[in-house]
């Protein structure tokens, strides 16, 4: 409450440095920096060969399994692109640093990357409580802060933070897609909420709430990541008997549910984010903990059925164009690392930056990403259109439910899209999917 | 006289450190700010291990309580930043005592015991309180800004690293006089013949608990310099890791020396850094070169221990020093009342042949 007048200071003054920005770009854009055929070193990372970016990524630690796979997949991406022209005639060089998902090592990199190795933008940093502690940094250095990996709502605040853009379906959506399904296709029953206690696990409950009638929720179990027994959690949802539980939790988190479940012989059907779904990290972690327990089950097996959602084509769709163009980039420039959803989320987000940088112009300037993300981008791989414009920096505005068979997400029913306001409703998406280039680049 | 000398070689140190800062950029700036708030957790480290012979391996959990303190002295009260960074070394040093209160009852690894659990045990109150201290995402510190007469453009990092430097200063001063003081020598008595110390009528029990009040209110003083430079105070920042890297450079340096701890801050800060930036720029996949870091650390480790095994200041002391025999080496490091050795080191100097 004591805050509130110098928030409000902070955010006219952020809003000032923001129309200062525009101004700055438009009178830029003015004097034809933007077009023009010649290559200039037009902004810091930016030479007449090269396009500098960096990012923090857990390529250590105990976030790594899985999300390290990311960034080399973005990276692979970019190198095919850069095998192909580049960009206006510019490589696009990654330089992502390792962060341990450790907060004041994340900050600590992206010092390096800032103010050392000079990089253009900050693209694709993964994690909430990480990226919080370089957001204020990287706006007030003035660096464009593109796509964060990470669901959590705060990117979106256009007026405080006006070079940060969220990327994924961000999880007050997510849970308001869920939720609407719920509702629709167990109503009456009795639902329980298991959720991680932090903005991730919050803001999909705060989208659930949304649509799911709040009778119907007959208990909310909240589970700290650092606290792997959630054998009580597991419990009070057995006692309160509920017949669904909708789960917004890490793979790991969802692999301990699953098995402890099954030691309690409690089987409801279970509804699981597209975080905590990617089934063959799911599968794995169960084999895994099973076996440090002594037992022996079948991963894949034990994740059948179950609901969940999804805002990129899933793995498993062998005619779709974009998987096609991916798995072909994969194998010559990433094959080490197995073709699941972590390559597919790193891919994407790569072909999404390249289509900011096209429309950002020849020789850009920091301002010049920011104004085009602004200005929209068009829908790329995911199956619904971004959000982007300068009041709403947030990114992939739907996605559809699915249910996971023989270790892939089948897709059932159409795209679903919506917003994150509680009267906001979530109806099906009329557009079309798009189809990948047949370059596998997008078109400026 | 010797306060004297402490305050001329700072007043120096601090007009160097002073142009330092000018001439590197900003991010070499930035790690200055790290080196001189490690320097300052590692000195208080090394007075506990090197001078009482007692071990801790929680004063991560220590910074934390400092971290802590400052981030919601300056969110709910706005004090001003010499008060905040008082009051933080005061409240862990409170910490201090109540765990030191414990500890001088323990010896040996039962100490190291008590110690890692609070290094694991504390950092998880922030996720329990989560409405107090913000759960895992931690509370943001308001960043004091470079004060207006230094002009608009001054850097931020530079500042960071002025108002770093200058604790790190003032408490190598605290620490160089109180190991010299009265208690000092206490300190040593104890560690090397608790028995013949209490004989002597030396208060044992107090004086361990003494050292441990010191050196957690250095480590809570680095703690909210962590925060005030990070601008962020989080679980994640103070785990098992932090502490043991606070031992690892206080070993690394040489343990009990001051000088020592300075030279442990820069290993642990500019190794991976520099390790990192070679092994990027030769084009090793980024699976092999995140994990270098690592494996730098430790070679780094052993190679020291083996071939310095009091530290590097050791090793500086034995090439400045005069041309000693080898051996006669061990002779006159037992005659000289300058060399501090952790047990440890002692006896793998008697194993060597």
């Amino acid at each position: 409450m004591k805050r509130s007048p110098r928030r409000r200071r902070v955010g006219v003054v952020a809003a000032a440095a923001a129309l200062a920005l525009v101004a700055a770009a438009c009178g830029s854009s003015g004097n034809g920096s933007g077009s023009g055929t010649t290559n200039t070193a037009s902004a810091p990372g930016i030479t007449k060969s090269q396009i500098l970016i960096g990012s923090h990524q857990p390529l250590t630690g105990v976030a790594a399994p899985g999300y390290s796979e990311i960034a080399p997949a973005a990276n692979a991406y970019f190198e095919y692109v850069d095998h192909h022209g580049g960009v206006n005639g510019r490589k696009i060089t990654y330089h992502y640093l390792d962060d341990a998902y450790n907060p004041s090592q994340t900050v600590s990199v992206v010092h390096q990357l800032v103010l050392q190795n000079n990089v253009y933008a900050i693209f694709n940093g993964l994690g909430t409580p990480t990226h919080l502690a370089v957001v204020k940094f990287l706006n007030s250095e003035k660096v464009p802060d593109v796509f964060v990996a990470s669901g959590c709502d705060c990117w979106n605040n256009p007026s405080t933070y006006p070079q940060t853009f969220g990327w994924q379906l961000d999880y007050i959506r997510e849970g308001k897609i869920l939720g609407a399904y719920i509702k629709q296709h167990f109503a009456g029953k009795r639902i329980g909420y298991f959720f991680q206690n932090d903005e991730f696990g919050q803001d999909g409950v705060k989208g659930l709430d949304m649509e799911i009638p709040h009778s119907q929720v007959v208990t909310r179990q909240g589970y700290d990541p650092t606290n792997i027994n959630i054998a009580p959690q597991v419990a009070a949802l057995k006692a309160a008997k509920a017949q669904v539980v909708v789960s917004f939790s890490v793979p790991a988190f969802t692999a301990l549910l699953r098995l402890i479940s099954l030691k309690l012989s409690f089987s409801p059907q279970l509804v699981v984010s597209s975080v905590g779904t990617d089934p063959t990290t799911l599968a794995g972690l169960l084999e895994a903990f099973a076996k440090k327990g002594g037992a022996t089950v079948n991963g894949s097996q034990l994740i059948q059925g179950i609901i969940t959602d999804g805002y990129l084509p899933s793995v498993g769709e062998a005619g779709n164009s974009w998987i096609t163009l991916f798995k072909k980039i994969h194998a010559t420039y990433d094959a080490k690392a197995p073709f699941d959803g972590n390559v597919l989320y790193g891919m994407a987000v790569a072909y999404t930056f390249v289509q900011a940088m096209l429309k950002a112009g020849r020789n850009p300037t920091r301002a010049d990403l920011v104004s085009a993300i602004n200005r929209g981008l068009p829908q790329g791989p995911a199956v619904a259109p971004y959000a982007y414009s300068s009041s709403d920096h947030n990114g992939i505005t739907g996605g559809y439910i699915g249910v996971i068979k023989n270790g892939v997400v089948v897709p059932t029913g159409s795209v679903m899209t919506t917003d994150t306001s509680p009267s906001g409703a979530v109806t099906a998406f009329s557009g079309a999917e798009q189809t990948a280039p047949a370059s596998g680049i997008p078109s400026p | 006289m010797t306060l004297l000398r402490h305050l001329g070689a700072a007043i120096v140190l601090a007009v160097i450190l002073g142009l330092l800062s000018v001439a590197l950029n900003a991010f070499r700036d930035y790690q200055m700010a790290q080196v001189a708030l490690y320097v300052v957790a590692i000195g208080g480290l090394t007075v506990l291990v090197g001078l009482s012979g007692q071990i801790s391996i929680g004063n991560g959990a220590f910074m934390a309580v400092g971290a802590y303190t400052a981030a919601l002295l300056l969110m709910h009260l706005a004090w001003p930043l010499a008060a905040v960074l008082a009051a933080s070394a005061a409240i862990a040093a409170l910490a201090g005592l109540a765990v030191g209160v414990a500890a001088a009852r323990l010896r040996g690894p039962y100490l190291a015991g008590v110690t890692l659990v609070l290094a694991v045990a504390l950092p998880s109150l922030a996720t329990r309180f989560t409405g107090v201290f913000g759960g895992d995402q931690g509370l943001a510190v308001n960043i004091s800004t470079p004060p207006a007469f230094l002009g608009s453009n001054f850097p931020l990092t530079r500042w960071q690293a002025w108002i770093s430097c200058a604790a790190a200063l003032i408490t190598l001063v605290l620490l160089a006089n109180l190991g010299r003081s009265r208690i000092g020598r206490s300190w040593r008595a104890v560690r090397d013949h608790e028995a013949a110390a209490a004989l002597a009528g030396l208060n044992v029990a107090a004086l361990r608990i003494l050292a441990f009040v010191v050196s957690a209110a250095c480590a809570g003083l680095a703690g909210a310099l962590l925060g005030i430079t990070t601008t962020l105070v989080s679980p994640g920042s103070f785990t098992v890791t932090l502490s043991i890297a606070l031992l690892t450079g206080a070993v690394l340096g040489g343990l009990g020396t001051l000088a020592g701890a300075v030279w442990g801050s820069l290993i642990i800060v500019l190794v991976p850094t520099y390790v990192t930036d070679v092994a990027t720029s030769h084009g090793l996949s980024s699976a092999v070169a995140a994990n270098i870091p690592i494996a730098a650390y430790g070679v780094v480790l052993i190679a020291v221990i083996l071939l310095f095994p009091d530290g590097i200041q050791g090793a500086v002391r034995r090439l400045l020093g005069p041309a000693v025999p080898a051996g006669r080496r061990k002779e006159s490091g037992s005659v000289t009342t300058q060399r501090r050795h952790a047990p440890a080191t002692e006896h793998s100097e008697e194993g060597a042949p």
